[in-house]
């Protein structure tokens, strides 16, 4: 294998990584019409739940990968339920103003919990090491499983949202809430629910990403900025459009770290300006404009 | 009749400001220096948000490249003080302008994430470009020379460099004020009220949305030209996000809807710092759940709140 394929496998575990993330990130946005500014630090509190299960409690991998996220969502639920319920009625301006506070309340907890030092995760045996990839040099095992549990999720995800009856209340509830509402759904309950489904998706980002990712107090920082990126490109609420950017920013990552590492810190940014430009709404996005 | 009183109470609050270095400690000369100049800081973040009606998370950018122009032309060029505040207040127009550019055309929701975006783009830059910026030491080891036009002023003397700082404080404020009050301003405000129908009236919304994010980078820049011979560094902190929360904070805290709401959640928030960071570390966990506790039960701010109450009284 080349060094364009190894660019090439990065950019799909980069980028499909950053859509689990980002399309929670869609998902909530689409229902509750709020951008999550705490979503990067939910992926944050997944990581660090990750490792406190898996290096301090004496957990294996398999197990942690399953409680890990569905702690993050059962802490979703009681911020949905005691801070961002005084503010669905009010201007779009105070729920962004709500979730930063809790951007800045998450991220120092963790500092004073976990400590501002690095902690590192490892992979469980089966996926350590490296495997020959097409007959050329290695490649990590653990970035290959991210590209698997990246592909299940996209799978599932579009099997939840095209076939199943939860999907559809969902699609309901992001049309048009007062209308599903008066057909009998509960649309509190999917409020709450799509509230920790987001987070939910940002934790399993954040306990996968645990293994091979330095787990430190600024690593929501940057997947925060990522994920807006992304949505950015791909056009806000737009499930195909967290795809697209998705991968896109993986490709700037994946070759932009192998062929020109001197500026690859700003490729996506020169890519989200070059969309603005030309299509401020992003790639597959409608209606956005002031 | 309240207008005078509360006149009355601005000059005494300002008469006060003025006699501050010949009664108070050297102690409080540095607090109250501090809470004029992130006072001008919210108070340009407020142009913006409070009148405008677009909230900017990204707001730090244009402080913090003021501080680093300030910094970087004493260190290397040892130009005059005034002219580095001149460069600054450039460098931040200039920078609000690019980076408005992008922002101001799309809805509340994009604009808030662009501008926190940008943001950590600026913030990234300082920190990685070492040849340039010295990285995340930042610029240190500048001093203070002339002020220029002439004037003899010490300006390593914390109380002379507290007067400077007040005079440029209050003129910068009373230029916001008269800007909130023309012509101009009363279409910002009616922007924020109604986009549509100012652009109904024939008005392009987006050249004041952007001239007002402008306007906002120009003052964030005088802010942090200001800021920089104060800290004696200019460091990429001042470019993060959580600096951008400070301005957010401060006109919460104090009140978007009057133009003093600002300085008073500046004046609040650096005494709570002074206070709270004397007992723990966690200061910015504070600081995120009074943001989240006045957002939710208290929008219009203690200033605002008060003065809502005590116009509406008889």
């Amino acid at each position: 294998m080349s060094g364009f394929g190894a660019a090439l496998l990065n950019s799909l575990d980069i980028g499909l990584l950053l859509f689990v993330i980002a399309v929670g990130l869609n998902i909530v946005f689409g229902v509750l019409n709020v951008i999550n500014f705490a979503h990067g630090a939910l992926y944050m509190l997944g990581a660090y739940l990750a490792y406190t299960l898996i290096n301090l409690v004496g957990l294996s991998f398999w197990p942690t990968l399953l409680l890990a996220p569905l702690g993050v969502a059962a802490v979703a639920v009681l911020i949905d339920r005691l801070v961002l319920r005084f503010i669905y009625q009010r201007d779009v301006a105070d729920s962004l103003l709500l979730t930063f506070a809790l951007l800045l309340i998450i991220n120092e907890s963790v500092r004073s919990i976990w400590g501002s030092g690095i902690h590192v995760v490892e992979p469980p045996p089966i996926l350590q090491g490296t495997v020959r990839v097409f007959g050329g040099p290695s490649y990590p095992i653990y970035s290959l499983f991210v590209i698997l549990v990246g592909l299940l999720l996209l799978a599932g995800l579009w099997y939840l949202f095209n076939r199943t009856r939860v999907g559809r209340i969902m699609r309901a509830a992001a049309l048009d809430r007062d209308m599903a509402e008066a057909l009998g759904i509960n649309t509190k309950r999917v409020v709450t629910g799509v509230f920790a489904f987001g987070a939910w998706l940002a934790a399993v980002g954040g306990a996968v990403a645990a293994p091979m990712r330095a787990i430190d107090p600024g690593m929501g920082d940057k997947i925060i900025i990522e994920s807006f990126i992304v949505v950015v490109i791909g056009g806000l609420g737009s499930f195909p459009g967290a795809l697209i950017g998705a991968l896109a920013l993986g490709l700037m990552h994946g070759f932009g770290g192998r062929y020109m590492p001197e500026i690859n810190m700003l490729l996506p940014f020169v890519g989200m300006a070059l969309v603005l430009l030309f299509k401020p709404t992003g790639i597959m996005g409608k209606g956005a404009t002031a | 009749m309240k207008q005078t009183i509360l006149l009355g109470a601005l000059l005494v609050a300002l008469i006060g400001l003025v006699a501050l270095p010949w009664f108070a400690p050297y102690f409080y000369i540095f607090i109250v220096t501090e809470i004029l100049i992130m006072g001008l800081f919210a108070a340009s973040f407020n142009l913006v948000f409070g009148y405008t009606g677009m909230l900017s998370f990204g707001h730090a950018a244009f402080f913090g490249v003021g501080c680093y122009a300030t910094a970087m032309t004493l260190l290397h060029l040892k130009w005059p003080f005034l002219y580095c505040l001149v460069l600054s207040v450039g460098a931040g127009a200039l920078l609000a302008l690019v980076i408005g550019f992008f922002s101001v055309r799309l809805n509340e929701v994009y604009f808030a994430m662009l501008t926190l975006a940008f943001g950590m783009m600026v913030f990234s830059v300082a920190h990685h470009w070492r040849s340039v910026t010295n990285g995340s030491d930042g610029i240190a080891g500048f001093t203070l020379g002339d002020f220029g036009l002439g004037l003899d002023l010490t300006l390593g003397n914390p109380a002379v460099y507290y007067h400077v700082v007040l005079v440029f404080v209050v003129v910068a404020a009373a230029v916001l004020y008269l800007i909130g009050r023309s012509s101009f301003g009363m279409i910002l405000q009616a922007i924020r009220q109604n986009p549509e129908r100012v652009a109904f009236c024939g008005l392009n919304v987006r050249s004041y949305r952007l001239a007002a994010f402008t306007l906002g980078g120009a003052f964030a820049g005088l802010a942090g030209g200001l800021m920089a011979p104060f800290l004696r560094v200019a460091s990429p902190e001042m470019l993060h996000w959580s600096t951008s929360a400070e301005p957010v904070l401060m006109s919460i805290l104090g009140g978007t809807g009057y133009f003093l709401g600002p300085f008073v959640g500046s004046a609040m928030f650096i005494l709570l710092e002074t206070w709270i960071t004397s007992i723990t570390q966690a200061w910015m966990l504070f600081l995120g759940i009074v943001l989240a506790l006045m957002v939710m039960f208290f929008r219009r701010g203690l200033l605002g709140t008060f003065l809502d109450w005590w116009l509406e009284r008889k």
